[in-house]
């Protein structure tokens, strides 16, 4: 993650001091915009960090629980709908995924559970709403969470 | 004329109603934290970590933005990523969305900016789908902790499947219908 930090802030100052050599005023308007966006964004930004510290310090006992006792497509698919309303960066999702493995859950579930948690957040609704709008918020995680479904089914008849 | 005011008063409605869910959230937060203190240190630390990595990254990406909307002619995208872009477009897409540019509440306001470029839906349905579960550094430890094997077939078989989904939601939709 600190190399991620270090080259996405890298590149964007190359790229900005490019654009100020080549046309100050276009470049002044771009930063314009920038603060235009992070006013518009910043509460629904904050609301977000907010409810993923709300569900992660409430639940992440019970969530190791689940786990420890994971089996048959119930088990699954409360898997799948535990991925969908955690949101996790997939950096940290697949060393977890690893574990789990490791303590004997099942392939599918395992990919069940990357997928969801990486593709689909509950708690990153609001900000997807007010980008893209609601129709296309709801499609998207509706079709995200069947094909995790597939997926991790097939995964698990593959492998 | 009228319309352009009905959009303002739309978008203000939107920006008043962000700040009543901040407020609420901000509310429960503490109530929580007053009345289960087990879980506060949790809560607190998680939303503190969240906050950081997003400090460290999302000014860079609104400049990021800022520049993409100056710099980019409408044209280009429509050419690349537009309606009649094919396939050519999904692997631009795909590439554009595996790149390593941080977390996923980034990448809604940067799919906004590119439909209004002209964008397809079907590109920013893989677009984002990449971008979540299939980014290139992640890959690496998707590889050191889960092998070779599950890397590949779960790879293979995302890219299948958010093809056919963006497809599916594209007939669906009509392009309107976003923001």
């Amino acid at each position: 993650m600190q190399n991620t930090t270090i080259i996405i802030n890298g590149l964007v100052i190359l790229l900005l001091i490019i654009s100020f050599f080549k046309d100050q005023s276009k470049t002044i308007k771009s930063l314009k915009i920038a603060g235009r966006s992070l006013i518009k964004l910043a509460p629904t930004i904050l609301s977000v960090i907010l409810l993923i510290g709300i569900i992660y310090g409430l639940l992440s006992d019970k969530i190791a629980l689940l786990f420890g006792q994971e089996n048959g497509s119930a088990g699954f698919i409360l898997i799948a709908v535990l991925g969908s309303v955690m949101h996790m960066p997939s950096l940290l999702a697949f060393p977890l995924a690893g574990s789990f493995l490791m303590e004997g859950a099942s392939i599918s579930s395992v990919a069940a559970f990357i997928t969801t948690l990486t593709m689909i957040g509950i708690v990153t609704l609001p900000l997807e709403i007010q980008t893209l709008g609601k129709k296309f918020t709801i499609y998207r995680n509706v079709f995200s969470f069947l094909i995790a479904i597939i997926i991790a089914v097939l995964m698990g008849v593959i492998l | 004329m009228k319309i352009q005011e009905n959009m303002k008063t739309k978008k203000n409605k939107k920006n008043y109603k962000s700040l009543i869910l901040l407020g609420i959230l901000f509310i429960a937060t503490l109530v929580i934290i007053k009345y289960s203190p087990d879980n506060s240190e949790k809560i607190i630390d998680t939303s503190i970590s969240y906050f950081i990595q997003m400090a460290k990254v999302f000014p860079a990406v609104l400049i990021l933005m800022g520049l993409f909307s100056v710099w980019i002619s409408k044209e280009f995208v429509m050419k690349h990523l537009g309606e009649s872009s094919g396939v050519k477009g999904i692997i631009v897409a795909f590439i554009l969305g595996a790149l390593p540019t941080g977390p996923m509440f980034v990448a809604f306001p940067m799919a906004q900016g590119l439909i209004r470029k002209g964008a397809s839906i079907t590109n920013i349905v893989i677009f984002l789908s990449a971008w979540a579960c299939i980014k290139l550094p992640q890959e690496l430890i998707e590889l050191q902790f889960l092998g070779i094997e599950f890397m590949l077939a779960r790879l293979g078989m995302t890219i299948i499947f958010v093809t056919i989904m963006g497809i599916i939601i594209n007939k669906l939709m009509n392009k309107n219908q976003i923001n």
